[in-house]
């Protein structure tokens, strides 16, 4: 297992100028927002579940971005048909992550059930280009290397531990200033 | 009206990306999109999946469509309230009104939201026209105004047999 922030700081070393980035409701978009604030995250404050299906549409308008979905196993699970929707639409350019710690960490560590349900069986089922689970920097690395080199959509399932950073202060930018920062990095794509 | 003429209003007020989930109520609208070319239309498979779809559209400077019946407007209440509405990204949402004027009309199904629908949108704070069978173009202009200068979702609510 990854502590998920580390894995989140691997990710977005990944990340060029071009790239978009959308993360999750709770702690997920708090630590991208610590990591590596930038125009081109959309940071979902609320909506759980929304963040695929955002990123679907981000995907087929703006073929010439690339687009880093990254949301929890609570997230995922919420929205399991999103995923087939992907597999179906099939966006070469949609980079979807999930960092599984079995948990709803950011309201208290409630147990999720994807410590029996394996979520890179729904991607395969769903017809996602390349899968890939991993426990460790090296596979995560791996993982998204192989990505920078074909189309997707990829899948890459991080099992994060819990480890719970104090003190991660929430996103400090109002919901306007996202969209309009986030706005401006999809135009500069184009 | 006709399905097609309902398409040749949307496209010309540029509105060409849809997602959604059918109702019966769109059947001809359904079966006319395959005669125009410049719709682009994603099968959801929930009202709220589809709405996050089509609000990829404001970013390229578009409105979005969302198609659903009535019935699926529960799905969209935390999507609307803390999406849509907290970031002020717009989208059109055409909901087949189902149930309209109670029982005994329509389904059983359908009869509670049938009456609650406009209500429930007002309570969201979400504009809304009601189409009648002559009124699309001067209903929606008044929408999308409204949807532009609020940067808010809104409504077209569109009962049996309208659209033919």
């Amino acid at each position: 297992m990854i502590p998920r922030y580390l894995a989140i700081e691997k990710v977005l070393e990944h990340v060029q100028p071009a790239d978009l980035v959308l993360s999750t409701t709770g702690m997920i978009s708090r630590e991208v927002f610590v990591s590596g604030d930038r125009a081109g995250n959309f940071y979902m404050l609320g909506s759980m579940g929304l963040l695929s299906s955002f990123g679907l549409g981000l995907a087929l308008f703006n073929p010439e971005q690339r687009v880093f979905v990254l949301e929890g196993d609570g997230s995922a699970l919420m929205s399991l048909g999103a995923v087939p929707l992907i597999g179906s639409e099939g966006p070469g350019n949609l980079i979807h992550i999930i960092l599984d710690n079995e948990a709803y960490e950011s309201t208290g560590g409630q147990p999720s059930i994807s410590s029996g349900f394996d979520l890179t069986r729904v991607a395969e089922g769903a017809g996602y280009r390349t899968v890939a689970r991993t426990g460790d920097v090296e596979g995560l690395q791996s993982a998204l290397l192989e990505c920078a080199r074909g189309p997707g959509p990829h899948l890459i399932l991080v099992k994060a531990g819990i480890v719970p950073v104090k003190g991660i202060p929430r996103v400090s930018h109002s919901p306007t200033d996202i969209r309009d920062r986030f706005n401006s990095s999809v135009h500069a794509g184009e | 009206m006709k399905a097609q003429a309902f398409w040749e209003v949307l496209k010309q007020r540029g509105l060409t990306f849809f997602s959604g989930v059918p109702d019966s109520t769109f059947h001809e609208v359904y079966n006319a999109m395959a005669g125009v070319p410049e719709i682009r239309y994603v099968p959801a498979v929930r009202e709220d999946v589809a709405l996050g779809v089509a609000s990829a559209a404001y970013f390229s400077g578009q409105l979005g469509g969302v198609i659903l019946q009535n019935s699926g407007i529960g799905n969209l209440v935390n999507p609307l309230t803390s999406f849509s509405l907290m970031y002020k990204i717009p989208v059109l949402l055409l909901i087949g009104w189902r149930g309209y004027g109670g029982p005994p009309n329509d389904a059983p199904e359908h009869w509670i939201m049938g009456v609650k629908t406009p209500e429930i949108l007002d309570l969201l704070g979400i504009p809304y026209e009601i189409l009648e069978p002559d009124n699309m173009e001067p209903a929606l202009d008044r929408l999308l105004t409204n949807i532009r200068e609020q940067s808010v979702p809104g409504a077209l609510l569109v009962r049996a047999g309208m659209v033919d």
